[in-house]
């Protein structure tokens, strides 16, 4: 009993943990189709920026709480300024985006290395988030919960921001069909500004959050990135209800297929499994209906 | 408008996993790369005619090993400064040729090609990983010339053109099991990254927990650079063994620890044993998630002998006074001098003499005596069992007193008889 109890948080901790590596994905890339290959890099700078934080502010519980903010605005405001300098130059040719992101990545991470040298940076996770609680019979990390409520707030937030914000609705609009959207007099310039704003600022944030239970150097957004996709694409491009079932999906499946076998067999079934997943459904869970002609 | 970007968005979708594909495919291509070594077997160019003498040091200085191998490119030039300052080798100035590895094992190969034919350096100091190692032994194998390599490694290798200066098994994993038996554990459970090293080192484990009643609880390995650790900190505690043998490598690591402190796990009920923590890492895992953990290596900075406090204080004046010495660092330092006594020893600086003269060379070095064996081309060295404290540095808390002779394929072990076929 212990053990599926112990194996179906694991699962949905993994999961909330890809859902906060995807969320700002399911807007720079499901809503905007940018891929951007930076925005691992943009989750490393949100965990290099606690790493900062915690140097001023060295209570580690109030600096976690700042960083959650400031983490949020340093991503918010690399993602602002990717998107003016170089991606809104190629919004119709997505293989030199795809590029160019990733030499920006490779950019950050030496940058990282230089600024903060090779080997890991250690944050303190604070008093409170350590140790973990008893739930029938199996222990439960603090920190992991902390991260869990976190993605379902994130989550909640995103989803009310869409649906019921004058923002949340432009964007919607411009996704669904620029040019209408452009004729009402919504600016497209700005809404995808605020977008990749918003999803660059979640990576941030991601970034600080993933502090408390790993490593904090400069290749720490390469081993979320591709999950980070996986879940996306899965979800349905542009779907945030998607992301959410697709990332708790893959993180229960992870967690009962490895205990059953090896991390590493359990990464190859998982991947077979979406494999065939994507070739019976290869618009992902959810499609979005828009207007556009494909 | 509308259209373009939607059939893009479509099309995007393979892109991210195609990259993942050829990602892989890349890395699994890496270590061929002594299949281009041309096999030069003519006079060697080294120039022993001036009064510098010039030796190679070939360590990644940039890309995923770069963390490690710096502090080795480090060590190795403080150790040839000593020299120099000192009188030099049989009077000559060591120059040092610095190459980067770049983390690639056939970048490693083409520089070592290009170190011994075209700067023609006397020796090679370097390499870290196994499969680095691998793809540079035939080029210096068909050019006949030398490697100094500082690292542990998992033994079941030797050849004449390599020293190997780090311990081999019999000097690490097996004095740790001994250590570990010795304190009454009679069950293990096996985690590690999924490679060479610590499959190798694990069917070690194996056979040695066979031969002396100790029970596998369990063997679990990760892909390098796993960073969740739930699932195997869930089963490691259910299957509750009296201690766990950690093999992962590099920031896998940190998520391993901060998962077993958070779940209560702690080092007084179920201590966790690693071969592959130094110094440096436990600065990035947090001292206080690793605190009372116990590591096996040959050497610690915390070491009391003047030799290592001449080196330890040598190295902080040089590189900075927060910058700790581990292990591999103190093994290429080391190197170096093990290299001086061989060719004063020999007189000469040629391949040859030098492997002749090796047997029985000494040095006294930070960690001990160590003393180099002709035959495999391993050194005597002292093993160490270390616990991580708050301060963030390793105390021995047990040692083997004299230095053990190096067994790299265990053939003075009887349990070890069938691990030897391989």
């Amino acid at each position: 009993m212990d053990v599926v109890v112990g194996q179906l948080f694991t699962g949905l901790s993994i999961g909330s943990i890809l859902l906060l590596a995807a969320l700002g994905l399911s807007l720079t890339f499901g809503q905007m189709g940018v891929i951007n290959m930076a925005h691992g890099e943009f989750i490393m700078a949100g965990s290099y920026t606690a790493y900062v934080v915690q140097q001023v502010i060295s209570a580690a519980g109030v600096s976690l709480l700042i960083s959650l903010l400031v983490g949020f605005l340093v991503g918010g405001a690399m993602g602002v300024l990717l998107e003016v300098t170089l991606i809104r130059r190629m919004y119709h040719r997505p293989l030199d985006t795809l590029l160019v992101t990733f030499g920006v990545g490779l950019l950050l991470q030496q940058a990282a290395r230089d600024i903060f040298g090779a080997p890991a940076v250690n944050v303190v996770a604070p008093q409170w988030l350590s140790g973990g609680v008893e739930v029938l019979g199996a222990v439960v990390p603090k920190t992991r919960l902390f991260i869990l409520v976190l993605a379902a707030v994130c989550v909640v937030a995103l989803i009310v921001a869409m649906k019921y914000t004058p923002m949340g609705r432009r964007i919607r609009a411009v996704v669904q069909n620029r040019d209408l959207a452009e004729t009402v007099g919504i600016s497209s310039r700005r809404t995808d500004i605020t977008t990749f704003f918003l999803g660059s600022g979640l990576a941030g944030l991601a970034g600080v959050a993933l502090t408390l239970i790993g490593s904090t150097s400069p290749t720490i957004g390469q081993s979320y990135l591709i999950d980070a996709f996986l879940v996306v694409v899965i979800g349905g491009l542009g779907r945030i209800e998607g992301a959410v079932i697709a990332a708790v999906a893959l993180g229960l499946l992870n967690s009962f297929i490895e205990y059953s076998t090896t991390a590493s067999i359990a990464k190859v079934i998982v991947f077979v499994i979406i494999v065939v997943f994507l070739q019976i459904r290869p618009q992902g869970l959810f499609a979005v209906k828009t207007r556009s002609l494909v | 408008m509308s259209v373009a970007r939607s059939t893009f968005a479509k099309r995007a979708v393979a892109v991210p996993v195609a990259l993942a594909a050829a990602g892989l495919l890349l890395t699994a291509c890496g270590s061929k790369a002594g299949d281009t070594a041309t096999g030069a077997t003519g006079e060697s160019c080294v120039d022993t005619s001036g009064d510098t003498i010039k030796v190679g040091s070939l360590n990644s200085l940039s890309g995923t090993m770069a963390i490690s191998e710096v502090t080795v490119r480090d060590s190795i030039a403080l150790a040839v400064e000593e020299i120099n300052a000192s009188g030099g080798v049989l009077g000559k100035q060591i120059q040092i040729v610095a190459e980067d590895g770049a983390s690639e094992p056939t970048v490693f190969a083409e520089k070592a090609e290009k170190l011994i034919s075209s700067d023609c350096v006397a020796a090679v100091f370097g390499g870290w990983t196994s499969s680095s190692r691998k793809a540079m032994l035939p080029v210096f194998e068909d050019n006949d010339a030398l490697l100094y390599y500082p690292v542990q490694y998992e033994g079941l290798e030797s050849s004449p053109n390599i020293f190997y200066t780090g311990a081999t098994t019999n000097q690490q994993i097996v004095p740790a099991l001994d250590y570990l038996k010795e304190k009454g554990v009679k069950s293990l459970y096996l985690v590690g990254s999924d490679y060479v090293f610590p499959q190798t080192a694990n069917r070690i484990i194996r056979a040695y927990a066979e031969a002396n009643g100790i029970e596998i609880k369990g063997e679990d390995y990760t892909p390098l650079g796993s960073t969740d650790f739930s699932t195997i900190v869930n089963k490691i505690r259910t299957a509750d063994a009296d201690a766990v043998f950690n093999t992962l490598n590099g920031d896998s690591n940190v998520a391993f620890f901060r998962e077993y402190a958070n779940v209560g796990l702690k080092a007084a009920d179920m201590p966790v044993v690693s071969v592959s923590i130094a110094e440096e890492e436990v600065v990035g895992i947090g001292a206080q998630n690793i605190e009372g953990q116990l590591t096996a290596w040959n050497y610690y900075q915390t070491v009391d002998s003047p030799e290592n406090k001449s080196f330890v204080d040598a190295y902080k004046a040089k590189y900075g006074a927060n910058k700790p010495t581990s292990d591999p660092m103190e093994a290429a330092y080391t190197s170096v001098y093990l290299w001086k006594n061989t060719v004063e020893k020999a007189n000469s600086f040629a391949v040859a003499d030098i492997q002749e003269a090796a047997d029985g060379v000494t040095f006294d070095s930070p960690e001990g005596t160590v003393t180099i064996d002709g035959d495999n081309h391993h050194i005597a060295k002292t093993a160490r069992i270390g616990e991580i404290r708050g301060d963030g540095l390793i105390y021995t808390v047990w040692d083997s007193g004299s230095p053990i002779e190096p067994d790299p394929y265990l053939k003075s072990y009887d349990w070890a008889s069938s691990l030897s076929g391989s």
